[in-house]
Protein backbone atom coordinates (compact mmCIF):
# COMPACT_ATOMS: atom_id res chain seq x y z
CA UNK A 1 0.00 0.00 0.00
CA UNK A 2 1.37 3.45 -1.24
CA UNK A 3 0.47 6.07 1.32
CA UNK A 4 0.98 9.68 -0.44
CA UNK A 5 3.05 11.82 1.42
CA UNK A 6 1.53 15.50 1.43
CA UNK A 7 4.84 16.62 -1.40
CA UNK A 8 3.54 13.88 -3.95
CA UNK A 9 0.20 15.80 -4.46
CA UNK A 10 0.60 17.56 -7.64
CA UNK A 11 0.50 21.50 -7.42
CA UNK A 12 -1.75 21.66 -10.32
CA UNK A 13 -4.25 19.84 -8.73
CA UNK A 14 -4.40 22.50 -5.83
CA UNK A 15 -4.23 25.00 -8.86
CA UNK A 16 -7.32 23.74 -10.43
CA UNK A 17 -9.80 23.57 -7.40
CA UNK A 18 -8.37 27.34 -6.52
CA UNK A 19 -9.35 28.34 -10.08
CA UNK A 20 -12.59 26.20 -9.88
CA UNK A 21 -13.37 28.36 -6.35
CA UNK A 22 -12.78 31.48 -8.25
CA UNK A 23 -14.93 31.45 -10.97
CA UNK A 24 -17.38 30.01 -9.00
CA UNK A 25 -16.93 33.09 -7.04
CA UNK A 26 -16.63 35.21 -10.31
CA UNK A 27 -19.76 33.83 -11.43
CA UNK A 28 -21.73 34.77 -8.44
CA UNK A 29 -20.57 38.14 -8.34
CA UNK A 30 -21.40 38.22 -11.67
CA UNK A 31 -25.12 37.26 -10.95
CA UNK A 32 -25.56 39.22 -8.52
CA UNK A 33 -23.95 42.50 -9.75
CA UNK A 34 -26.08 42.08 -13.10
CA UNK A 35 -29.49 41.21 -11.39
CA UNK A 36 -29.16 44.32 -9.33
CA UNK A 37 -28.02 46.18 -12.08
CA UNK A 38 -31.82 44.66 -14.46
CA UNK A 39 -33.67 45.30 -11.22
CA UNK A 40 -32.44 48.56 -11.00
CA UNK A 41 -33.18 49.37 -14.59
CA UNK A 42 -36.57 48.03 -14.33
CA UNK A 43 -37.59 50.28 -11.23
CA UNK A 44 -36.16 53.24 -13.02
CA UNK A 45 -38.07 52.50 -16.42
CA UNK A 46 -41.50 51.36 -14.77
CA UNK A 47 -42.13 53.22 -11.34
CA UNK A 48 -39.62 56.00 -10.94
CA UNK A 49 -40.56 59.61 -11.85
CA UNK A 50 -39.33 61.05 -14.93
CA UNK A 51 -36.02 63.41 -14.57
CA UNK A 52 -36.90 67.00 -14.78
CA UNK A 53 -36.72 68.54 -18.32
CA UNK A 54 -34.68 71.89 -18.61
CA UNK A 55 -37.33 74.25 -19.96
CA UNK A 56 -37.27 74.53 -23.44
CA UNK A 57 -36.90 78.22 -23.69
CA UNK A 58 -33.24 77.18 -22.01
CA UNK A 59 -33.87 79.41 -19.07
CA UNK A 60 -35.83 78.84 -15.90
CA UNK A 61 -37.90 82.13 -14.90
CA UNK A 62 -35.15 84.15 -13.77
CA UNK A 63 -37.34 85.80 -11.41
CA UNK A 64 -39.11 82.66 -10.11
CA UNK A 65 -35.27 81.26 -9.06
CA UNK A 66 -34.61 84.72 -7.38
CA UNK A 67 -37.19 85.34 -5.06
CA UNK A 68 -39.75 82.91 -4.99
CA UNK A 69 -40.76 84.54 -1.28
CA UNK A 70 -41.49 87.87 -3.28
CA UNK A 71 -43.64 86.01 -5.10
CA UNK A 72 -46.03 84.92 -2.55
CA UNK A 73 -48.84 85.52 -0.40
CA UNK A 74 -48.68 87.12 2.54
CA UNK A 75 -47.42 83.55 4.73
CA UNK A 76 -47.18 81.62 2.21
CA UNK A 77 -44.85 81.26 -0.93
CA UNK A 78 -44.94 80.76 -4.20
CA UNK A 79 -44.17 77.38 -5.33
CA UNK A 80 -40.75 76.90 -7.46
CA UNK A 81 -41.42 77.02 -11.26
CA UNK A 82 -39.85 73.41 -11.50
CA UNK A 83 -42.68 71.91 -9.53
CA UNK A 84 -45.21 74.22 -11.32
CA UNK A 85 -44.21 72.85 -14.85
CA UNK A 86 -43.41 69.28 -13.82
CA UNK A 87 -46.36 68.22 -11.92
CA UNK A 88 -49.13 68.37 -14.28
CA UNK A 89 -52.43 66.73 -15.12
CA UNK A 90 -53.56 67.65 -18.84
CA UNK A 91 -54.85 64.27 -19.98
CA UNK A 92 -54.83 64.88 -23.47
CA UNK A 93 -51.20 64.30 -23.10
CA UNK A 94 -50.23 61.52 -20.54
CA UNK A 95 -52.16 60.11 -17.49
CA UNK A 96 -49.54 60.74 -15.08
CA UNK A 97 -48.37 64.15 -13.70
CA UNK A 98 -44.54 63.54 -13.91
CA UNK A 99 -44.78 62.78 -17.96
CA UNK A 100 -46.49 65.78 -19.01
CA UNK A 101 -43.62 68.27 -19.17
CA UNK A 102 -42.14 66.05 -21.51
CA UNK A 103 -45.27 64.26 -23.95
CA UNK A 104 -46.51 67.95 -24.34
CA UNK A 105 -43.40 70.00 -25.46
CA UNK A 106 -44.02 70.00 -28.87
CA UNK A 107 -47.73 71.04 -28.53
CA UNK A 108 -47.95 73.67 -31.89
CA UNK A 109 -49.38 77.18 -30.18
CA UNK A 110 -49.01 79.00 -33.24
CA UNK A 111 -50.94 80.20 -35.16
CA UNK A 112 -53.83 79.88 -32.49
CA UNK A 113 -57.61 81.42 -32.03
CA UNK A 114 -60.03 81.37 -29.83
CA UNK A 115 -63.33 81.60 -30.87
CA UNK A 116 -65.93 83.72 -28.90
CA UNK A 117 -69.39 82.85 -30.04
CA UNK A 118 -72.98 81.45 -28.93
CA UNK A 119 -75.63 83.82 -27.19
CA UNK A 120 -73.67 87.33 -28.15
CA UNK A 121 -74.18 90.05 -30.41
CA UNK A 122 -70.44 90.62 -30.87
CA UNK A 123 -68.88 87.13 -31.97
CA UNK A 124 -65.46 87.34 -32.62
CA UNK A 125 -62.83 84.95 -33.58
CA UNK A 126 -59.58 86.54 -31.74
CA UNK A 127 -56.22 85.68 -33.17
CA UNK A 128 -53.71 85.35 -30.03
CA UNK A 129 -51.90 88.33 -29.99
CA UNK A 130 -55.28 90.36 -30.63
CA UNK A 131 -57.28 88.69 -27.56
CA UNK A 132 -53.57 88.91 -25.43
CA UNK A 133 -53.59 92.66 -25.96
CA UNK A 134 -57.13 93.24 -24.83
CA UNK A 135 -56.50 94.40 -21.42
CA UNK A 136 -53.53 95.30 -19.54
CA UNK A 137 -51.50 91.94 -18.25
CA UNK A 138 -51.90 91.40 -14.43
CA UNK A 139 -49.02 89.27 -11.84
CA UNK A 140 -52.29 87.34 -10.35
CA UNK A 141 -51.00 85.41 -7.45
CA UNK A 142 -53.54 83.04 -6.69
CA UNK A 143 -53.92 79.40 -4.82
CA UNK A 144 -54.60 76.37 -6.98
CA UNK A 145 -55.61 73.53 -5.40
CA UNK A 146 -56.50 69.79 -6.89
CA UNK A 147 -59.18 67.61 -6.13
CA UNK A 148 -56.33 65.03 -5.89
CA UNK A 149 -55.50 66.83 -2.44
CA UNK A 150 -52.14 68.87 -3.45
CA UNK A 151 -51.98 72.25 -3.83
CA UNK A 152 -49.35 75.38 -4.81
CA UNK A 153 -49.58 79.00 -5.27
CA UNK A 154 -49.15 80.41 -8.68
CA UNK A 155 -47.85 83.64 -9.84
CA UNK A 156 -50.45 83.70 -12.89
CA UNK A 157 -50.10 86.37 -15.67
CA UNK A 158 -53.39 87.80 -17.04
CA UNK A 159 -56.88 89.79 -16.74
CA UNK A 160 -59.78 89.25 -15.72
CA UNK A 161 -61.99 86.73 -18.61
CA UNK A 162 -65.10 89.35 -17.88
CA UNK A 163 -62.74 91.94 -20.30
CA UNK A 164 -63.77 89.27 -23.12
CA UNK A 165 -66.97 88.74 -22.30
CA UNK A 166 -67.96 92.58 -22.17
CA UNK A 167 -66.77 93.18 -25.19
CA UNK A 168 -68.98 90.31 -26.62
CA UNK A 169 -72.21 91.20 -25.33
CA UNK A 170 -74.09 88.71 -24.09
CA UNK A 171 -77.56 88.43 -25.02
CA UNK A 172 -80.34 88.54 -22.38
CA UNK A 173 -81.21 84.38 -22.82
CA UNK A 174 -77.47 83.64 -22.05
CA UNK A 175 -76.97 81.92 -18.71
CA UNK A 176 -74.02 79.90 -19.12
CA UNK A 177 -70.09 80.06 -20.63
CA UNK A 178 -68.99 76.90 -22.34
CA UNK A 179 -65.29 76.37 -22.75
CA UNK A 180 -63.53 74.38 -25.19
CA UNK A 181 -59.81 72.49 -25.50
CA UNK A 182 -57.78 72.20 -28.40
CA UNK A 183 -58.61 68.47 -29.68
CA UNK A 184 -56.59 69.11 -33.00
CA UNK A 185 -53.90 66.09 -33.45
CA UNK A 186 -51.97 67.88 -36.11
CA UNK A 187 -50.70 70.27 -33.21
CA UNK A 188 -49.02 66.99 -31.58
CA UNK A 189 -51.59 66.08 -29.28
CA UNK A 190 -51.69 62.40 -28.25
CA UNK A 191 -55.00 62.49 -27.17
CA UNK A 192 -54.70 59.30 -24.87
CA UNK A 193 -57.96 57.46 -24.40
CA UNK A 194 -58.55 58.48 -20.69
CA UNK A 195 -61.45 60.60 -21.09
CA UNK A 196 -63.68 61.98 -24.21
CA UNK A 197 -62.12 64.64 -26.20
CA UNK A 198 -62.32 67.63 -26.55
CA UNK A 199 -62.35 68.68 -22.76
CA UNK A 200 -65.13 70.45 -22.10
CA UNK A 201 -66.01 73.06 -18.99
CA UNK A 202 -68.29 75.42 -18.10
CA UNK A 203 -69.49 78.58 -15.90
CA UNK A 204 -72.46 80.22 -14.62
CA UNK A 205 -72.18 83.33 -16.77
CA UNK A 206 -72.41 85.51 -13.58
CA UNK A 207 -69.22 83.32 -12.01
CA UNK A 208 -67.63 83.83 -15.44
CA UNK A 209 -67.81 87.34 -15.17
CA UNK A 210 -66.35 87.43 -11.41
CA UNK A 211 -63.17 89.83 -11.66
CA UNK A 212 -61.18 86.40 -9.77
CA UNK A 213 -62.09 84.21 -13.08
CA UNK A 214 -58.71 84.74 -14.81
CA UNK A 215 -57.84 84.35 -18.50
CA UNK A 216 -53.75 83.61 -17.90
CA UNK A 217 -50.99 83.63 -20.65
CA UNK A 218 -48.27 83.50 -18.01
CA UNK A 219 -46.77 82.25 -14.87
CA UNK A 220 -43.89 84.02 -12.84
CA UNK A 221 -44.06 86.85 -16.36
CA UNK A 222 -43.03 84.04 -18.54
CA UNK A 223 -45.19 82.62 -21.30
CA UNK A 224 -47.15 79.46 -20.42
CA UNK A 225 -45.85 76.25 -20.99
CA UNK A 226 -48.02 73.54 -23.26
CA UNK A 227 -47.94 71.55 -19.81
CA UNK A 228 -49.63 74.63 -18.51
CA UNK A 229 -52.11 75.09 -20.97
CA UNK A 230 -50.52 77.20 -23.37
CA UNK A 231 -50.62 79.79 -24.79
CA UNK A 232 -54.00 80.76 -22.79
CA UNK A 233 -55.96 79.09 -20.60
CA UNK A 234 -58.80 80.06 -17.77
CA UNK A 235 -57.91 80.03 -14.14
CA UNK A 236 -60.71 80.19 -11.08
CA UNK A 237 -58.79 79.85 -7.83
CA UNK A 238 -61.54 79.27 -6.07
CA UNK A 239 -62.88 76.34 -7.57
CA UNK A 240 -60.62 72.39 -8.46
CA UNK A 241 -58.45 72.76 -10.82
CA UNK A 242 -60.29 70.87 -13.36
CA UNK A 243 -62.48 73.30 -13.84
CA UNK A 244 -59.31 76.10 -14.70
CA UNK A 245 -59.79 74.84 -18.70
CA UNK A 246 -56.44 74.71 -20.76
CA UNK A 247 -55.23 75.70 -23.91
CA UNK A 248 -58.82 77.39 -24.98
CA UNK A 249 -60.03 77.48 -28.46
CA UNK A 250 -63.71 78.42 -27.69
CA UNK A 251 -65.53 80.02 -25.37
CA UNK A 252 -69.48 79.87 -26.17
CA UNK A 253 -72.44 81.36 -24.55
CA UNK A 254 -75.31 79.76 -24.38
CA UNK A 255 -78.27 79.34 -21.97
CA UNK A 256 -78.53 76.42 -20.62
CA UNK A 257 -75.98 74.36 -18.54
CA UNK A 258 -73.21 73.03 -20.49
CA UNK A 259 -71.45 69.51 -19.81
CA UNK A 260 -68.36 69.27 -18.40
CA UNK A 261 -65.42 66.32 -19.28
CA UNK A 262 -65.24 64.83 -15.87
CA UNK A 263 -68.55 65.07 -14.75
CA UNK A 264 -69.63 63.30 -17.68
CA UNK A 265 -66.92 60.77 -16.95
CA UNK A 266 -67.55 60.24 -13.41
CA UNK A 267 -70.93 62.47 -12.37
CA UNK A 268 -70.95 61.37 -8.46
CA UNK A 269 -67.35 62.90 -8.10
CA UNK A 270 -67.44 65.82 -9.95
CA UNK A 271 -70.49 68.17 -9.94
CA UNK A 272 -70.66 71.00 -12.33
CA UNK A 273 -69.89 73.62 -9.34
CA UNK A 274 -66.83 71.69 -7.38
CA UNK A 275 -66.25 74.54 -5.69
CA UNK A 276 -63.02 73.77 -3.36
CA UNK A 277 -64.98 72.58 -0.43
CA UNK A 278 -63.64 70.73 3.05
CA UNK A 279 -67.27 69.43 4.22
CA UNK A 280 -67.49 67.63 0.80
CA UNK A 281 -67.67 64.01 1.56
CA UNK A 282 -65.59 62.97 -2.26
CA UNK A 283 -65.16 59.15 -2.60
CA UNK A 284 -61.93 59.10 -3.76
CA UNK A 285 -59.70 62.12 -2.00
CA UNK A 286 -59.88 63.34 1.25
CA UNK A 287 -60.95 67.39 0.95
CA UNK A 288 -60.36 68.24 4.18
CA UNK A 289 -56.53 68.43 4.36
CA UNK A 290 -54.29 69.40 1.36
CA UNK A 291 -50.48 69.36 0.91
CA UNK A 292 -48.95 72.24 -0.42
CA UNK A 293 -45.80 71.11 -2.66
CA UNK A 294 -43.19 72.06 -1.10
CA UNK A 295 -44.17 71.47 1.71
CA UNK A 296 -43.83 67.99 4.02
CA UNK A 297 -46.89 68.91 6.38
CA UNK A 298 -50.24 69.05 5.34
CA UNK A 299 -52.47 72.16 5.52
CA UNK A 300 -56.55 72.64 6.17
CA UNK A 301 -58.34 73.52 3.14
CA UNK A 302 -60.16 76.10 3.11
CA UNK A 303 -63.88 76.54 2.14
CA UNK A 304 -63.41 78.31 -1.85
CA UNK A 305 -59.92 77.85 -1.38
CA UNK A 306 -60.05 80.51 0.84
CA UNK A 307 -61.80 83.27 -1.73
CA UNK A 308 -65.08 83.19 0.15
CA UNK A 309 -65.09 86.85 1.05
CA UNK A 310 -64.76 87.25 -2.92
CA UNK A 311 -67.32 84.69 -4.13
CA UNK A 312 -69.52 83.33 -1.28
CA UNK A 313 -72.03 85.85 -2.92
CA UNK A 314 -72.71 83.86 -5.70
CA UNK A 315 -73.62 80.93 -3.92
CA UNK A 316 -75.82 82.43 -1.53
CA UNK A 317 -78.74 80.39 -0.67
CA UNK A 318 -77.12 77.18 -2.37
CA UNK A 319 -76.79 73.68 -0.21
CA UNK A 320 -73.36 73.11 -1.81
CA UNK A 321 -73.13 69.86 -0.75
CA UNK A 322 -76.28 68.91 -3.07
CA UNK A 323 -74.55 71.35 -6.05
CA UNK A 324 -71.34 70.06 -5.63
CA UNK B 1 -27.34 22.80 -1.38
CA UNK B 2 -24.87 25.93 -1.64
CA UNK B 3 -26.36 27.51 -4.64
CA UNK B 4 -29.47 27.35 -3.21
CA UNK B 5 -28.31 29.43 -0.31
CA UNK B 6 -26.95 32.03 -2.91
CA UNK B 7 -30.07 32.46 -4.72
CA UNK B 8 -31.67 33.52 -1.52
CA UNK B 9 -28.94 36.08 -0.69
CA UNK B 10 -29.62 37.31 -4.64
CA UNK B 11 -32.95 37.75 -4.22
CA UNK B 12 -32.82 39.36 -0.74
CA UNK B 13 -30.74 41.97 -1.91
CA UNK B 14 -32.71 42.67 -5.37
CA UNK B 15 -35.96 42.78 -3.37
CA UNK B 16 -34.21 45.76 -1.42
CA UNK B 17 -33.05 47.49 -4.94
CA UNK B 18 -36.32 49.54 -5.30
CA UNK B 19 -36.34 50.73 -1.69
CA UNK B 20 -32.69 51.72 -2.11
CA UNK B 21 -33.38 53.56 -5.41
CA UNK B 22 -36.37 55.03 -3.77
CA UNK B 23 -34.12 56.26 -0.71
CA UNK B 24 -31.50 57.61 -3.02
CA UNK B 25 -33.77 59.54 -4.89
CA UNK B 26 -35.38 61.06 -2.30
CA UNK B 27 -31.62 62.26 -1.02
CA UNK B 28 -31.14 63.62 -4.44
CA UNK B 29 -34.45 65.41 -4.24
CA UNK B 30 -35.65 63.45 -7.54
CA UNK B 31 -38.59 62.05 -6.33
CA UNK B 32 -40.61 65.39 -8.22
CA UNK B 33 -43.08 67.87 -6.76
CA UNK B 34 -44.26 65.86 -3.64
CA UNK B 35 -41.86 63.36 -3.06
CA UNK B 36 -44.06 61.54 0.23
CA UNK B 37 -47.27 60.78 -1.98
CA UNK B 38 -44.92 59.57 -4.61
CA UNK B 39 -43.37 57.29 -1.91
CA UNK B 40 -46.97 56.14 -0.50
CA UNK B 41 -47.72 54.82 -4.16
CA UNK B 42 -44.50 52.99 -4.94
CA UNK B 43 -44.64 51.45 -1.93
CA UNK B 44 -48.27 49.99 -2.97
CA UNK B 45 -47.04 49.33 -6.15
CA UNK B 46 -44.59 47.04 -4.83
CA UNK B 47 -46.67 45.77 -2.32
CA UNK B 48 -48.78 44.45 -5.20
CA UNK B 49 -45.27 43.39 -7.57
CA UNK B 50 -44.35 40.81 -4.32
CA UNK B 51 -47.89 39.83 -4.15
CA UNK B 52 -47.77 38.98 -7.71
CA UNK B 53 -44.34 36.98 -7.39
CA UNK B 54 -44.91 35.30 -4.35
CA UNK B 55 -48.11 33.99 -6.22
CA UNK B 56 -45.80 32.94 -9.19
CA UNK B 57 -44.09 30.43 -7.35
CA UNK B 58 -46.45 27.64 -7.65
CA UNK B 59 -47.34 27.74 -11.52
CA UNK B 60 -43.45 28.24 -12.45
CA UNK B 61 -42.57 25.21 -10.25
CA UNK B 62 -45.27 23.09 -11.39
CA UNK B 63 -44.80 23.88 -15.52
CA UNK B 64 -41.03 23.72 -15.48
CA UNK B 65 -40.40 20.81 -12.78
CA UNK B 66 -37.92 22.85 -11.19
CA UNK B 67 -38.88 21.96 -7.56
CA UNK B 68 -36.86 24.22 -5.67
CA UNK B 69 -38.28 27.48 -6.84
CA UNK B 70 -40.58 26.43 -3.41
CA UNK B 71 -37.55 27.30 -1.48
CA UNK B 72 -37.81 31.23 -2.54
CA UNK B 73 -41.69 31.75 -1.78
CA UNK B 74 -41.42 32.54 1.76
CA UNK B 75 -38.96 35.38 1.39
CA UNK B 76 -40.94 36.29 -1.61
CA UNK B 77 -43.77 36.83 0.61
CA UNK B 78 -42.49 38.41 3.52
CA UNK B 79 -41.26 41.22 1.11
CA UNK B 80 -45.09 41.81 0.33
CA UNK B 81 -45.70 42.08 3.72
CA UNK B 82 -42.41 44.42 3.88
CA UNK B 83 -43.55 46.70 1.65
CA UNK B 84 -47.61 46.98 2.67
CA UNK B 85 -46.23 47.55 5.91
CA UNK B 86 -43.79 50.12 4.55
CA UNK B 87 -47.11 51.61 2.50
CA UNK B 88 -49.30 51.48 5.43
CA UNK B 89 -46.99 53.16 7.54
CA UNK B 90 -46.56 56.02 4.56
CA UNK B 91 -50.17 56.45 4.74
CA UNK B 92 -50.75 56.68 8.64
CA UNK B 93 -47.47 58.78 8.70
CA UNK B 94 -47.43 61.47 5.42
CA UNK B 95 -50.91 61.21 4.56
CA UNK B 96 -52.53 61.67 8.03
CA UNK B 97 -49.64 62.61 10.24
CA UNK B 98 -51.12 60.07 13.03
CA UNK B 99 -54.30 61.63 13.19
CA UNK B 100 -56.47 58.91 13.84
CA UNK B 101 -59.79 60.75 13.85
CA UNK B 102 -58.86 61.80 10.69
CA UNK B 103 -57.57 58.25 9.14
CA UNK B 104 -61.26 56.89 10.90
CA UNK B 105 -63.37 59.62 8.91
CA UNK B 106 -61.17 58.36 5.92
CA UNK B 107 -61.71 54.66 6.04
CA UNK B 108 -65.22 55.59 6.81
CA UNK B 109 -65.40 57.59 4.01
CA UNK B 110 -63.41 55.45 1.32
CA UNK B 111 -63.83 52.21 -0.36
CA UNK B 112 -60.82 51.80 -1.42
CA UNK B 113 -59.03 52.68 1.89
CA UNK B 114 -61.25 49.71 3.39
CA UNK B 115 -60.07 47.14 1.25
CA UNK B 116 -56.68 48.16 1.30
CA UNK B 117 -56.80 48.10 4.77
CA UNK B 118 -58.45 44.50 4.81
CA UNK B 119 -55.77 43.07 2.04
CA UNK B 120 -53.08 44.46 4.51
CA UNK B 121 -54.78 43.17 7.50
CA UNK B 122 -55.44 39.64 5.67
CA UNK B 123 -51.36 39.25 5.53
CA UNK B 124 -50.72 39.89 8.83
CA UNK B 125 -51.14 36.61 9.74
CA UNK B 126 -49.48 34.78 7.32
CA UNK B 127 -46.64 37.04 7.80
CA UNK B 128 -46.29 35.33 11.63
CA UNK B 129 -47.34 31.88 10.97
CA UNK B 130 -44.54 32.03 8.03
CA UNK B 131 -41.79 30.56 10.58
CA UNK B 132 -41.08 26.92 10.07
CA UNK B 133 -42.07 26.13 14.00
CA UNK B 134 -45.28 27.83 13.06
CA UNK B 135 -45.64 25.46 10.26
CA UNK B 136 -45.14 22.40 12.61
CA UNK B 137 -47.55 23.73 15.39
CA UNK B 138 -50.28 24.13 12.70
CA UNK B 139 -49.53 21.02 10.30
CA UNK B 140 -49.16 21.47 6.95
CA UNK B 141 -52.97 20.79 6.22
CA UNK B 142 -53.89 24.04 8.34
CA UNK B 143 -51.22 26.33 7.30
CA UNK B 144 -51.70 25.31 3.71
CA UNK B 145 -55.85 26.21 4.24
CA UNK B 146 -54.31 29.47 6.50
CA UNK B 147 -52.35 30.74 3.82
CA UNK B 148 -54.94 30.86 1.24
CA UNK B 149 -55.91 34.15 2.32
CA UNK B 150 -53.42 35.31 -0.02
CA UNK B 151 -55.62 35.28 -2.61
CA UNK B 152 -58.15 37.32 -1.02
CA UNK B 153 -55.18 40.25 -0.13
CA UNK B 154 -53.69 39.77 -3.92
CA UNK B 155 -57.85 40.51 -4.94
CA UNK B 156 -57.99 43.34 -2.44
CA UNK B 157 -54.98 44.81 -3.47
CA UNK B 158 -55.77 44.85 -7.01
CA UNK B 159 -59.49 46.14 -5.97
CA UNK B 160 -58.22 48.81 -4.18
CA UNK B 161 -55.89 50.21 -6.82
CA UNK B 162 -59.00 50.04 -9.54
CA UNK B 163 -60.93 52.08 -7.46
CA UNK B 164 -58.44 54.62 -6.38
CA UNK B 165 -57.45 55.86 -10.09
CA UNK B 166 -59.52 58.64 -11.33
CA UNK B 167 -59.89 57.69 -15.09
CA UNK B 168 -57.27 56.11 -16.67
CA UNK B 169 -57.58 52.18 -15.38
CA UNK B 170 -54.78 50.16 -17.77
CA UNK B 171 -52.34 49.65 -14.49
CA UNK B 172 -54.88 48.47 -12.16
CA UNK B 173 -56.52 46.28 -15.29
CA UNK B 174 -52.94 44.65 -16.09
CA UNK B 175 -52.37 43.49 -12.91
CA UNK B 176 -55.74 42.18 -12.69
CA UNK B 177 -54.88 40.20 -15.53
CA UNK B 178 -51.93 38.66 -13.97
CA UNK B 179 -53.71 37.95 -11.02
CA UNK B 180 -56.53 35.97 -13.24
CA UNK B 181 -54.05 34.29 -15.03
CA UNK B 182 -52.14 32.87 -11.74
CA UNK B 183 -54.89 32.41 -10.16
CA UNK B 184 -57.13 30.78 -13.25
CA UNK B 185 -54.09 28.28 -13.94
CA UNK B 186 -54.09 26.80 -10.44
CA UNK B 187 -58.16 26.35 -10.74
CA UNK B 188 -57.55 24.71 -13.89
CA UNK B 189 -54.73 22.14 -12.52
CA UNK B 190 -57.43 21.50 -9.57
CA UNK B 191 -60.23 21.04 -12.41
CA UNK B 192 -57.87 18.97 -15.10
CA UNK B 193 -56.97 16.30 -11.54
CA UNK B 194 -60.37 15.62 -11.18
CA UNK B 195 -61.18 15.19 -14.51
CA UNK B 196 -58.22 12.92 -14.99
CA UNK B 197 -58.95 10.78 -11.39
CA UNK B 198 -62.03 9.81 -13.34
CA UNK B 199 -61.25 7.94 -16.04
CA UNK B 200 -58.52 6.08 -14.22
CA UNK B 201 -61.61 4.86 -11.52
CA UNK B 202 -62.94 3.67 -14.73
CA UNK B 203 -60.51 1.58 -15.67
CA UNK B 204 -59.84 0.09 -12.63
CA UNK B 205 -63.75 -0.80 -12.17
CA UNK B 206 -64.88 -1.50 -15.70
CA UNK B 207 -64.59 -5.79 -15.84
CA UNK B 208 -61.46 -7.14 -17.79
CA UNK B 209 -63.45 -7.65 -21.07
C1 LIG C 1 -52.22 44.52 0.30
C2 LIG C 1 -52.35 45.74 0.58
C3 LIG C 1 -52.21 46.92 -0.36
C4 LIG C 1 -51.82 46.95 -1.68
C5 LIG C 1 -51.41 45.79 -2.56
C6 LIG C 1 -51.86 48.33 -2.09
C7 LIG C 1 -51.52 48.77 -3.36
C8 LIG C 1 -51.57 50.08 -3.77
C9 LIG C 1 -51.30 50.53 -5.11
C10 LIG C 1 -50.89 49.64 -6.25
C11 LIG C 1 -51.47 51.89 -5.13
C12 LIG C 1 -51.38 52.81 -6.33
C13 LIG C 1 -50.03 53.21 -6.71
C14 LIG C 1 -50.05 54.23 -7.83
O1 LIG C 1 -51.01 54.99 -7.96
O2 LIG C 1 -49.07 54.25 -8.56
C15 LIG C 1 -51.84 52.29 -3.81
C16 LIG C 1 -52.09 53.60 -3.43
C17 LIG C 1 -52.55 53.96 -2.20
N1 LIG C 1 -52.86 53.12 -1.15
FE1 LIG C 1 -52.57 51.12 -1.09
N2 LIG C 1 -52.28 49.11 -1.05
C18 LIG C 1 -52.50 48.28 0.02
C19 LIG C 1 -52.92 48.66 1.28
C20 LIG C 1 -53.20 49.95 1.65
C21 LIG C 1 -53.56 50.37 2.99
C22 LIG C 1 -53.65 49.45 4.21
C23 LIG C 1 -53.78 51.72 2.93
C24 LIG C 1 -54.18 52.68 4.01
C25 LIG C 1 -54.79 52.43 5.08
C26 LIG C 1 -53.55 52.15 1.58
C27 LIG C 1 -53.67 53.46 1.13
C28 LIG C 1 -53.28 53.90 -0.10
C29 LIG C 1 -53.24 55.29 -0.49
C30 LIG C 1 -53.63 56.48 0.37
C31 LIG C 1 -52.77 55.33 -1.81
C32 LIG C 1 -52.43 56.54 -2.64
C33 LIG C 1 -53.52 57.35 -3.16
C34 LIG C 1 -52.98 58.63 -3.76
O3 LIG C 1 -52.26 58.59 -4.77
O4 LIG C 1 -53.26 59.67 -3.20
N3 LIG C 1 -53.20 51.05 0.83
N4 LIG C 1 -51.92 51.17 -2.99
Amino acid sequence: MVIKKAGDIKSSEITDRKTYLNRRQFMRGATLAGSVVATGFLYRQLLAPEPVLPTPTGKVAPDAQAAPKQWGLPGEEATPYQDITHYNNFYEFATDKYSVARTSQSLVTRPWTVSVEGLVNNPKVYDLDELLKLAPQEDRIYRHRCVEGWSMVIPWLGFSLSEVLKRAEPQGNARFVAFETVNDKKRNIPLTDALDWPYVEGLRLDEAMHPLATLASGIYGEALLPQNGAPIRLVLPWKYGYKSIKSVVRIKLVERMPPMTWNLAEPTLYGFYSNVNPKFAHRLRDQTAERRIGEYGKRETQMFNGYGDEVAQLYAGMDLNYYF
Amino acid sequence: MKEIKFYKVAIFINALVPLALVGWDWLHGRLGADPLNFVTRTTGTLTLVFLMLTLAVTPARKITGVQWLIRFRRMLGLYAFFYGFLHFTAYVWFDKFFNLRAAAEDVWRRPFIIVGLTSFFLMVPLAITSTNGMIKRLGGKRWQRLHKLVYLTAIGGVLHFYLLVKSDTRRPVIFGAILAVLLGYRLYVAYSSKLKAKPLSLTQTAPPR
